[in-house]
């Protein structure tokens, strides 16, 4: 076992878990973090998609079933339930395009493409569709067929532009 | 079936001189685990056989893009991502930008390293062909030493390469010479995004006076490694190229790409179209040099 500490949508916390665990595990099973989702385990469908920072670094998008949680070790990670602000209040803009543009039906996919998205407009606030078609090309969505999904993607790209 | 993870090991030293001595200590008893791309799918999956890793991951000697006046050193542990972000990979060596761009989605490019889709040594990786094209060398570390060599001569033969148990690949580098040729790149997949290529082929040649004066051909998924395709590119070499000869030196280059590839049936595809498509890669490149 190996004594894990992991910053988790900015509050410090501490694991004692096997440390070829993958983070996914550790999230939904250690620290009770549901959002992200188990599609495929094997990096192709996003739906594990969070955001993890080493050391200052931007933040990346990574698919949570290929990090051994070892590999995390001192990390600061996003999950889903880090994005917005206050949960009760207010959805981040985001998560608000997506429910107004039908971006999310069944919603297994829903937490990875909105990580995801958040992460294409943190490189690209104005991205084109062709970005955003490859911004998202590693998170998998068999409901929506995809445009609600891109216009949401532009609704929350011109909602931050507009702040 | 999901693997136990209680039964693997994973260690995670802070420095390069830390990993080497822990894998000179006992040389084969660790399995290097980079970005995690490739060895946490076969965890997942259950059919990960080695159980003590050893994470590169934090190994910051590896990570780095040295650009000289006469060659890049890329080190293993470069993402994806960090080539694609780099102006001098993309202004170069495109055919390598290429690559990295179509190597995994954003966040497996985020993740996976340069090393890593070289050391697992898969026929189908998307890096080695363009590699293979520049001429790269590749130098692998120990506590013995390092020593540089031809990536030609890395790949043995089917997932077999020529790192010692006590080695780590530590850099790539590519000549920059590149300037005045001509180059091509293409990866044959069941999708655009993400898929793992069926065939893909990679080229470089130069043109003076008419003729092909230098190539070099890199190809995946044609034999059991990453293949330089040397037969075909003796059949190219002090060709003179103009639409009258063409259509010569279409039929001898793919006659000879044919005699040196191996091509097999796998679940992604058959030695049959792999072959075929590999020849009109090709013949896509020669018509484009003209």
């Amino acid at each position: 076992m190996s004594e894990i500490h992991l910053t988790i949508n900015g509050e410090r916390r501490t694991v004692n878990v096997p440390p070829m665990k993958r983070l996914l595990d550790v999230l939904r099973e250690d620290l009770k973090l549901t959002g992200a989702k188990e599609g495929c385990g094997e990096g192709e469908c996003g739906s594990c998609s969070v955001l993890i920072a080493h050391g200052g670094e931007n933040a990346e998008l990574v698919n949570s079933c290929l990090v051994p949680v070892l590999q995390a070790e001192g990390a600061e990670i996003m999950t889903i339930e880090g994005l917005a602000p206050n949960e009760a209040a207010k959805l981040h803009p985001i998560q608000q395009c997506f429910l107004e543009d039908g971006g999310a039906q069944c919603g297994i996919c829903t937490p990875g493409m909105i990580l995801a998205t958040h992460h294409l407009l943190a490189k690209h606030p104005q991205p084109t569709l062709t970005q955003i078609q490859e911004g998202l090309a590693g998170n998998l969505c068999r409901c929506t067929g995809y445009m609600r999904i891109f216009e949401a993607v532009g609704h929350a790209a011109a909602a931050e532009a507009a702040k | 079936m999901r693997s136990n993870v209680t039964e693997y090991d994973l260690v995670a030293p802070a420095n390069l001189p830390s990993a080497l001595s822990l894998i000179s200590e006992q040389p084969g008893h660790y399995t290097p685990i980079a970005g995690g791309t490739e060895l946490m799918v076969a965890l997942s999956a259950g059919r990960l056989t080695q159980k003590n890793l050893l994470s590169l991951h934090k190994l910051r000697e590896l990570r780095f893009i040295d650009v000289l006046p006469e060659t890049v050193s890329i080190g293993a542990g470069a993402t994806f991502t960090e080539l694609r972000k780099h102006p001098i990979i993309a202004s170069d060596f495109p055919l390598l930008e290429a690559a990295a761009s179509w190597t995994g989605s954003i966040a497996n490019q985020n993740r996976g390293t340069l090393g890593g889709n070289i050391v697992n040594a898969s026929p189908a990786a998307d890096s080695p062909p363009a590699l293979l094209a520049y001429d790269a060398t590749v130098t692998l570390v120990s506590n013995r030493g390092a020593r540089t060599i031809p990536y030609s001569e890395f790949h043995l033969s089917y997932k077999k390469t020529v790192l010692a148990p006590d080695e780590l690949l530590f850099s790539v580098t590519l000549p920059r010479r590149f300037s005045s040729h001509r180059s091509y790149i293409r990866k044959v997949g069941t999708r655009n995004a993400q898929a793992i290529s069926k065939i893909a082929l990679a080229g470089v040649a130069l043109i003076a006076d008419g003729k092909i004066a230098e190539i070099a051909l890199g190809a995946a998924s044609l034999r059991e490694v990453p293949t330089r395709c040397t037969a075909t590119e003796q059949s190219l070499l002090n060709q003179t190229l103009s639409s009258a000869t063409l259509p010569a030196l279409i039929t001898s280059a793919r006659a000879a790409l044919a005699s040196e590839a191996r091509s097999i049936d796998d679940i992604r595809s058959t030695a049959k179209y792999r072959a075929a498509v590999a020849g009109n890669l090709l013949e896509e490149f020669l018509r484009q040099l003209l």
